[in-house]
């Protein structure tokens, strides 16, 4: 894949406008630190990052915020969705922002960063868990959630199970709790994940770093190494952790690592 | 030469050398600064934005102007513009967004502002002297520092091209370029003359029809009347629709024709002349108020202006009007007195001739971005042509061998791969392309420099 100049979707059809929640956490001191913006995978929205991640990252000096993709959250509806219009949000929100932001994409997320990516010079960027080759996301979710996941074949919701998304530490309770606030999904938006067109190269050579459980139910393991290996890399991996990271018990790890690279990659 | 005559060189190695913090010199440094090189701007304003900026004295904007060109074909490609935003912002809203751009992308630290450029001149080994100045009222010397390239952003819409026109000392009414212009308090109440049929003659005749006594509008030639919307939608979007799907040249001047006789009907039933030209042989004046107000007879079509005498001017036709206020809204020339013409192969009329209007031909290390006239915004042009710069200058670096491979490539491409639009021949169409045409051939330039995988 290679830049493409000429994008007659994007001057022709440009994305509807809609209103985007945002939740952001802020240091106390602002000591130049890029911003991060955190992106939700599909059915999550901004809350999934302002349990835990927001708050830990501003407590380290980085400004921090979350968007809920249009449709989902507090974000307004829009009968224009997908890959386009998701990373269209991504990238009005990062630009709106007083410095180059470093894009965290978790999940479907990930997917949409890629594609952000390539339409924003992002300070840095961090795939978690992320679901960025349809297929092998497709088998692994059918093995482990057939009933949850045959329906959206069909253009029907998919459900994601407690077993796929959090590892068994995380308090019953508090898990079920978490999968009551997923949400649908338009069927388009669940089948780009599968049949999606590769995401340009990312503009303005930002570093990426890859991270993921190698016992998450979505995202396979071999999926992780080939995603990190495209940028050159190896995923840092958090066994025992399910496929949200940022909720499952031990998520302090993945946040902490996260931002120990940050520090490294954007040292001032 | 003793050491006190020859000027102490500062060598700044590998650095680059921009000149203008305008919307190309900006972007200019950005891209230069994401492909690894140090940046040295420099800028004769104390802050970004060129012509955007109404508070530089050199800027062409007047209260009223809005972009032209809608927001997704104006827009950087990899910095939107706030969705928030109408279709066509404000000047205003532009240069907030150049401010921003330059904040989000930390290009202050770069621009050395308040200095101009006074000469740049080859070194040995395809590097550049370069003499600045200060602007300031505390002035200082002259200052030389030695660059390993040179990209030239100073803009071409600031140096008035003036008609010289018959008579005009006796002229007793009050004659002013455009580019002086900036708001309508000029214009209130007053008998009101505008020359020039371009998109700031146009403006400034429908500001006159709106505040003025009286407006004649003198146009040497007829045109065609752009709206800024057509079914709904802004119009440069509805041409790239077509421009998407390929459709020829014959079939968009047909179709526009047809749009036209549908709206507008014959403009000759207005008064207005005829265009000598077919659809898209000039550069796009969109205004959708100017054949509405000659319309309601508040803008009274005039030929061009034959003599000044007096209290009158004289019209080709014979005519004599008597304005208060003559607006000429003639254009610019591009203008780059710090170099010596022959760097930029520039002809007599001062006309340069670069590879895809951005590469000097004879000087591998020295490029021009921004000097284009297009059917859409010129920002996104400026970008890639400075992405292209960058990556030309990396592998030139790095990969000598591909680097001369991909300049005799380029060198043997016909112009016309980039420059197919039949234009009149006046100056102010010497750097007018069609912006899809333009983008594909830089694509194919972007990907011969594209870093080997
Ligand atoms: C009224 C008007 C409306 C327009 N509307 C549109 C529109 O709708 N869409 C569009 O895309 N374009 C429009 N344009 C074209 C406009 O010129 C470009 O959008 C854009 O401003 C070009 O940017 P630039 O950086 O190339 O030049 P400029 O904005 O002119 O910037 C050049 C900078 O270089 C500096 N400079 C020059 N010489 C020197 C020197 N020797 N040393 C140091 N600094 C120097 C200048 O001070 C200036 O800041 C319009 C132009 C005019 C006149
Ligand atoms: N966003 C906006 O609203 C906006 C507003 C204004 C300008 N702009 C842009 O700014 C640039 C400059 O525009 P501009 O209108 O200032 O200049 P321009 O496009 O160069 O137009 C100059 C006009 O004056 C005429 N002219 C030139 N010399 C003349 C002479 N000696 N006698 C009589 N007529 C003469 C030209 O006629 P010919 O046709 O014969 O050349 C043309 O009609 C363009 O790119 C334009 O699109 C944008």
């Amino acid at each position: 894949m290679r830049t493409r100049v000429v994008r007659f979707a994007e001057w022709t059809r440009p994305v509807p406008p809609v209103t985007r929640e945002i939740a952001s956490a802020l240091p106390e001191d602002d000591e130049g630190r890029p911003p991060v913006l955190f992106v939700p995978g599909y059915g999550h929205a901004a809350w999934a990052f302002a349990e835990h991640w927001l708050g830990r990252a501003a407590a380290r000096g980085y400004p921090a915020h979350a968007l809920s993709l249009r449709g989902t959250g507090g974000s307004g509806a829009s009968p224009v969705t997908g890959l386009r219009a998701y990373a269209h949000d991504v990238v009005q929100v990062a630009a709106a922002l007083p410095r180059r932001a470093v894009l965290v994409g978790h999940g479907a997320g990930a997917l949409v960063v890629q594609h952000a990516l390539a339409r924003y010079p992002a300070r840095a960027a961090v795939l978690a868990a992320p679901v960025v080759d349809g297929w092998p996301a497709l088998g692994a979710a059918l093995r482990a959630n057939p009933l949850g996941t045959l329906p959206a074949l069909a253009g029907g919701r998919l459900r994601l199970s407690r077993r796929q998304l959090f590892g068994p530490d995380l308090p019953e309770e508090q898990a079920a709790a978490y999968v009551s606030r997923v949400e649908r999904m338009p069927a388009r938006a669940q089948w780009q994940l599968v049949l999606h067109r590769a995401a340009e190269p990312a503009v303005g050579h930002p570093p990426v770093l890859v991270l993921g459980s190698p016992d998450d139910r979505v995202v396979p393991r071999s999926s992780l190494d080939r995603t990190a290996s495209r940028y050159g890399g190896a995923p840092l991996l958090f066994p025992g952790m399910g496929h949200d990271l940022m909720l499952d018990a031990r998520w302090e790890e993945p946040i902490d690592a996260l931002l120990d690279w940050l520090d490294k990659e954007t040292a001032l | 030469m003793s050491d006190d005559d020859t000027p102490h060189v500062h060598d700044r190695g590998d650095a680059v050398c921009v000149i203008g913090a305008g919307a190309s010199g900006l972007t200019a440094v950005k891209n230069l600064r994401e492909h690894g090189f140090d940046v040295d701007c420099y800028e004769r304003e104390t802050s970004v934005g060129g012509a955007w900026n109404w508070r530089h004295d050199r800027s062409p904007v007047y209260a009223s102007t809005h972009l032209i060109s809608s927001k997704p074909l104006t827009q950087f490609p990899d910095f939107p513009m706030p969705d928030g935003w109408p279709d066509y912002p404000h000047h205003a809203q532009v240069l907030s967004y150049l401010e921003r751009y330059a904040e989000h992308f930390d290009l202050r630290p770069h621009v050395w502002f308040g200095t101009e450029v006074l000469r740049v001149e080859p070194a040995d080994g395809g590097r550049w002297d370069v003499t600045t100045h200060g602007t300031g009222t505390a002035g200082g010397g002259e200052r030389t520092q030695r660059y390993a390239a040179v990209v030239v952003a100073n803009g071409h819409n600031w140096a008035p091209k003036m008609p010289a026109y018959p008579g005009v000392e006796s002229f007793r009414g009050r004659l002013i370029h455009a580019s002086a212009y900036k708001d309508p308090a000029l214009l209130r109440g007053k008998k009101v003359l505008v020359v020039g049929g371009g998109n700031t003659g146009c403006d400034i005749a429908v500001e006159a029809a709106q505040q003025a006594a009286a407006c004649w509008h003198s146009t040497r030639r007829g045109y065609w009347y752009a709206p800024k919307y057509l079914m709904g939608r802004p119009a440069d979007q509805v041409n790239d629709e077509l421009l998407r799907w390929r459709a020829p040249l014959r079939l968009r001047q047909w179709l526009y024709r047809r749009v036209q006789r549908l709206t507008i009907g014959d403009v000759a039933r207005f008064g207005l002349p005829a265009p000598d030209h077919r659809p898209y042989e000039s550069h796009p004046i969109v205004n959708s108020l100017l054949v509405h107000y000659v319309g309601h007879g508040r803008i009274v079509p005039v030929p061009d202006v034959a003599r000044f005498d007096g209290p009158h001017v004289e019209l080709s036709d014979g005519r004599r009007i008597e304005p208060d206020v003559v607006v000429a809204a003639t254009g610019y020339l591009p203008r780059f007195e710090f170099l010596a013409p022959e760097l930029l192969d520039a002809d007599d009329t001062g006309r340069p001739d670069l590879h895809l209007h951005a590469f000097a031909r004879r000087h591998p290390t020295l490029a021009v971005v921004g000097l284009l006239q297009a059917d859409a915004g010129i920002f996104p042009l400026a970008h890639w042509q400075s992405v292209a710069v960058a990556r030309w200058l990396r592998l030139r670096a790095t990969a000598p061998d591909r680097a001369a491979a991909v300049q005799d490539r380029e060198s043997h491409r016909p112009l016309r791969r980039w420059s197919r639009t039949t234009v009149v021949d006046t100056s102010r169409h010497w750097f007018e392309v069609s912006h899809t045409d333009y983008l594909r051939s830089l694509q194919t330039l972007l990907d011969e420099l594209e870093p080997a995988a």
